[in-house]
């Protein structure tokens, strides 16, 4: 089904439309803005989207799909509702969250990358957070979380399966 | 010497995001003083009396980099602050983004003013959701009282400010790739020359500073440029944030006047290594920075000359404290996991280069590395650094040539012990956890 904007989305683009200069450059900035918003709608980038996306930005698909892949937080399959992104960064993992992300997927019963069969938790490692004065960071979805324990993590999870 | 608080004044109060509890502690006094009481030209000669250099890791001095920038020039002309926060070990433009995000503003402004440019753009990493919300909320508020838009304190300067979110990209802190992402294109740098300040953004003239570079603007015009110099060294003036982390007793982020000695900062302000454990390394600027051993910290100050004068660099003054207890061919091998998976891919030395370095320091890791493998690697970074288009190459040769150097017995251990030293050394992480959870 091909896909486009609703209209908060489309309320959005415009406001960032606002930022650029009004000409095709300007317009070309508007590539990551619409693929954020995109993904905000519909959970990732889909080939649909990039094709939305480079209709409304002036651009080619092949050049969206380009810049899709080149950034790491643009997701090309569909993830949990909840995305637990780990940081196991030098600091992150001397204050042990490469044991966290380890355990928690066994307790998941996931592979690292992988999303529970209820579809609501996608765990993954990530680079560098930039808060690695709270050690361990976990960020699942936008928010961060800091100073991560198995245990801590585990409270986390138990709070997210009883969100609706 | 204690902390030395410039940027950070308040910033831990309730509320202080806020533009009016900003202003109850000063802000915007500079703005109002270079824009009404002051001329461009003075405002550089401030600047450039100031000594203030640039913090986003390369230390060039902000008043040379001002000074590329003709005033007068027709044409859109264009201000970027680089808050794509990410090497490894830094955690300070974060905290002064959500918690003062008006003294980034601020600055902004002025530089604005003094050079001459219409238009600027906060790049924020993409995992930065927090700190965008943050700013853009305090652009709205300066926005409606009148410090950016049209006429700006009724000088006729109008300066407008924009947040951008990048997706997730190491490489975009460079300020030529920052630039191709904001132009809506992958992030891959530029070739330099030109330099932004002839060809930028949109091929305009630009300036690039990081988050607090500009943070240390508005203080500098409110107090002057030699108030802001005598607070450090005369190489390096002013103050800056250093952001500890690791196996240290007070992790954080702190002010500290350049040139305060390192063992104040570590034993009397951090509190010293976790746990009462003996030091083993620390990286000093973050991890791109050449780790240092204990004695080569003796006397050490914190300013860029004196770090440099020990063989590593100021950075971006992220310090990372490894304990004795650290296995440093791990933290090689993490380390160098980020670059491999942070090359942008353009130039071939650096892409394949951060591949062949991983693998071979991966196999090392686990216990199948082969007794020419650090020759290989010390072979190997010959052919990446000169050879790139950015700083890339160099920023992960360096810092693992450091590694592979100062511990080399450790990773001769791993590799001549191979499957049984992993084991040991498996055993003693073990034994480790289970004093850390006892």
């Amino acid at each position: 089904m091909a896909f486009s904007f609703n209209e908060s989305s489309m309320n959005e683009f415009h406001k960032w439309g606002k930022k650029f200069p009004e000409n095709p450059e300007g317009r070309r900035s508007l590539v990551i803005p619409a693929l954020w918003i995109s993904q905000w709608q519909n959970g990732y980038i889909s080939k649909d989207v990039v094709n939305y996306v480079a209709e409304i930005t002036g651009t080619e698909p092949l050049h969206v799909w380009g810049v899709t892949t080149f950034y790491t937080m643009f997701k090309r399959e569909k993830t949990g509702k909840f995305f637990l992104q780990f940081c196991t960064n030098i600091t992150c993992t001397l204050m042990g969250a490469d044991q966290i992300f380890v355990n928690t997927c066994k307790k998941l019963g996931i592979k690292p990358g992988e999303t529970t069969s209820d579809g609501k938790f996608t765990a993954v490692e990530v680079e560098c957070l930039g808060a690695c004065g709270s050690s361990p960071t976990l960020q699942v979805n936008d928010k961060y979380y800091t100073h991560m324990t198995e245990s801590e993590v585990e409270k986390l999870i138990a709070e997210f399966r009883g969100a609706k | 010497m204690a902390e030395n608080k410039v940027i950070l004044d308040h910033i831990d109060d309730a509320g202080e995001q806020a533009i009016e509890a900003y202003q109850a502690h000063g802000g915007y006094k500079g703005l109002e003083k270079a824009m009404k009481q002051m001329t461009p030209a003075q405002i550089l000669d401030e600047i450039k009396i100031s000594n203030l250099r640039g913090r986003g890791g390369a230390g060039f001095p902000a008043g040379i980099k001002w000074s590329f920038i003709k005033r007068d020039a027709p044409g859109p002309k264009y201000l970027i602050c680089n808050a794509d926060e990410g090497e490894p070990g830094t955690f300070k433009d974060r905290k002064i983004m959500t918690s003062k995000p008006h003294i980034i503003i601020e600055g902004m402004i002025i530089a604005a003013y003094c050079m001459g440019l219409d238009t600027g753009y906060i790049y924020i990493r993409g995992e930065f959701f927090e700190p965008y919300q943050a700013m853009d909320k305090a652009i709205e508020e300066a926005y409606s009282k009148g410090f950016l838009g049209k006429n700006i304190l009724g000088t006729g300067f109008n300066f407008d400010l924009h947040t951008y979110l990048g997706a997730g990209a190491y490489i975009c802190g460079d300020e030529t790739a920052l630039m191709n992402s904001l132009e809506g294109k992958r992030g891959y740098p530029r070739l330099k020359p030109p330099f932004p300040a002839q060809f930028g953004l949109y091929g305009r003239p630009t300036t690039v500073h990081n988050v607090e570079t500009f943070a240390a603007v508005a203080p500098i015009i409110a107090n002057g440029g030699k108030w802001y110099s005598e607070l450090g060294t005369p190489k390096s003036g002013g103050t800056k944030l250093f952001g500890i982390s690791g196996h240290v007793e007070r992790p954080g982020v702190y002010e500290l006047s350049l040139g305060t000695p390192w063992k104040e900062f570590f034993e009397d302000i951090a509190g010293g290594v976790r746990g009462g454990k003996k030091l083993k390394a620390i990286i000093p600027g973050g991890s791109s920075t050449p780790v240092l051993l204990p004695h080569e910290l003796e006397g050490m100050l914190l300013d860029y000359e004196s770090i440099q004068s020990k063989g590593s660099m100021l950075g971006t003054g992220a310090v990372i404290v490894f304990d004795e207890t650290t296995d440093m061919v791990k933290v090689a091998y993490r380390a160098m996991k980020f670059y491999a998976h942070e090359s942008c891919g353009q130039c071939t030395p650096c892409r394949e280069g951060c591949d062949w370095y991983y693998d071979i320091l991966g196999r090392i890791y686990h216990g199948e590395g082969r007794i020419e493998d650090l020759d290989t690697l010390e072979d190997l970074a010959k052919y990446i650094g000169p050879n790139t288009i950015c700083a890339f190459g160099d920023a992960f040769v360096t810092p693992m040539l450091a590694f592979i150097r100062k511990f080399r017995s450790e990773f001769m251990d791993y590799i001549e012990k191979g499957k049984y030293g992993l084991q040991a050394v498996l055993d003693a992480e073990k034994k480790s956890e289970e004093i850390n959870h006892a």
